[in-house]
């Protein structure tokens, strides 16, 4: 009697699970079958508003997924990347930063996915009168840039040596939005930031820009880590960073199409 | 005693020793250690400076009412127990150039704090000093008051007994703090790159040149580590017995 019951009771979960299972078809947005788990993207700073908002545009696809960010200085997180640190996904400012970790053996094809350009930045209002990349030698001027060994910086780097100039800053800071932050406060009065980086400051700042900034665009190039801890997910976001839904957040944010 | 000691004997044992000197002879690795010897020594003699007078008012507040007695004392340990960061942030709202204060330096003065060699001065003293203050007042509080009161007995003035009776008593321990706020200052980072920023020569102290130094060269940010390392070491044997801030030998 009791080994009736347990079957009849066995038997019924079973035929209802398998019900469940059967209505749950996965919605067409979904990958088949459907991803789970968190993909880590270790991306650079001048990505943190459109990775963000493309973050939650994959999650809404992919309820199973949880992606964590981590921004920081391209250069930074290609060194941790590197030394051994769980990421899944890197988006880097330039090609050289992604090629530390090509090197190091631990990312193998990557994909430009967007184009980016220098700006020079001024706290709303102008205190300091900039008009353009010549204002930025007064030595009266707090300047702001970008150190050398982050993309924004070589970028920099770049565009001075091609317009023959030298700049006199007066700090080189670790991230480009580091430098956004010193004009925000004021505390700048001229720096040069990413063109995105302007929009995504908003009223807080007003962006010039510069002819020779059009000669050193910035190609970003993302790729899957080969260590990667949960690899189809991460594959699966690169796709979606390459696909149209996310292309138009990052025309939205002032980012280029690669050539 | 392992979680302490290991980190160190990594870095000893990964470090590049034969490409030391040619890593550590580098024009900017030269010129972040001037300016990090530089500034803390200055940071230190402010420290001592403002410390010592803070810490003899502290140590004889026993009679003040106990709520601004707390607070002061809270005031004084604030620093110790604030990230450096965010300490940072603080000195960038009241000294920047919109700042509490900087606003009104910047406006009639035309002087600007941030991104100078003042402001990475000011960063240490601010994270640092309380290591001074709370040595000495310790001192202080367990320094026999007799010799002070016998002192004033025998027809010293105030300012003869501080100088003559106090100072002596705690000199160690003032020596001490000095050198806890020394190696702290060294240190600094988080409060010096978000109040002053880093430029080589300026404001890039040794600590903000090793971070920099781990994205182009790791072995020369190991280099920069050692060195660090050695001379926190040099400072701290130096001080034997007596480095807990308020316990004297």
């Amino acid at each position: 009697m009791r080994r009736t019951a347990t079957v009849a009771l066995v038997a019924t979960t079973v035929f209802v699970l398998a019900g469940c299972a059967s209505s749950a078809e996965p919605s067409p947005a979904q990958s088949d079958p459907a991803l789970t788990g968190t993909v880590t993207v270790f991306a650079a700073a001048s990505l943190t508003e459109s990775f963000s908002e493309i973050e939650k545009q994959f999650e809404e696809r992919n309820p199973g997924v949880d992606v964590v960010l981590n921004f920081g200085g391209s250069s930074t997180l290609a060194e941790q990347i590197v030394q051994g640190a769980p990421a899944d996904v890197f988006g880097a400012a330039n090609p050289q930063t992604m090629k530390t970790v090509v090197d190091a053996s631990l990312a193998t094809e990557q994909t430009i996915f967007v184009t980016n350009t220098l700006e020079i930045v001024v706290p709303a209002g102008n205190p300091g009168g900039v008009t353009g990349l010549a204002d930025l030698a007064r030595p009266e001027l707090a300047i702001a840039l970008c150190a050398q060994e982050v993309p924004c910086g070589a970028a920099t780097e770049q565009a001075f040596a091609a317009a023959g100039f030298s700049a006199a800053p007066d700090t080189l800071e670790q991230d480009v939005k580091a430098v956004l932050t010193k004009v925000r406060l004021g505390e700048a009065d001229a720096g040069i930031v990413y063109r995105t980086d302007v929009k995504a400051a908003g009223g807080d700042v007003v962006g010039i820009p510069f002819d020779e900034a059009a000669d050193v665009v910035n190609d970003y190039p993302i790729s899957t880590l080969t260590d990667a801890p949960n690899p189809r997910a991460a594959r699966a976001f690169v796709e979606f960073v390459l696909s149209d839904a996310a292309r138009s957040v990052f025309d939205e944010a002032g980012f280029g199409v690669p050539q | 005693m392992a979680v302490l000691g290991l980190p160190l004997v990594a870095l000893i044992v990964r470090a590049p020793w034969a490409q030391l000197p040619e890593l550590l002879g580098r024009t900017e690795t030269i010129a972040a250690l001037l300016l990090s010897l530089g500034t803390s020594a200055l940071a230190t003699i402010v420290s001592v400076i403002l410390g010592v007078p803070l810490a003899v008012v502290l140590a004889r507040s026993a009679s003040w009412p106990a709520i601004p007695r707390r607070l002061m004392r809270a005031l004084v340990t604030v620093p110790l127990v604030l990230p450096p960061v965010v300490g940072g942030v603080a000195l960038l709202l009241l000294l920047g150039r919109r700042g509490l204060i900087g606003e009104w330096l910047n406006a009639w003065w035309g002087v600007s704090i941030p991104f100078t060699t003042s402001a990475v001065m000011i960063a240490q003293v601010f994270v640092a000093m309380p290591f001074l203050v709370l040595a000495v007042e310790g001192a202080l509080r367990s320094s026999d008051r007799r010799f002070e009161v016998v002192a004033a007995t025998l027809g010293a003035s105030r300012f003869t007994v501080f100088r003559r009776i106090t100072l002596p008593l705690v000199a160690p321990a003032v020596a001490a703090g000095a050198l806890l706020t020394f190696t702290r200052s060294l240190g600094e980072f988080g409060a010096t790159i978000t109040f002053a920023g880093s430029f080589p020569g300026v404001t890039q102290t040794l600590p903000i040149a090793t971070y920099l130094e781990l994205q182009r060269d790791p072995n020369a940010a190991i280099a920069l580590s050692l060195l660090l390392m050695g001379v926190a070491v040099i400072v701290l044997v130096s001080l034997r017995d007596r480095w807990v801030p308020g316990v004297t030998a």
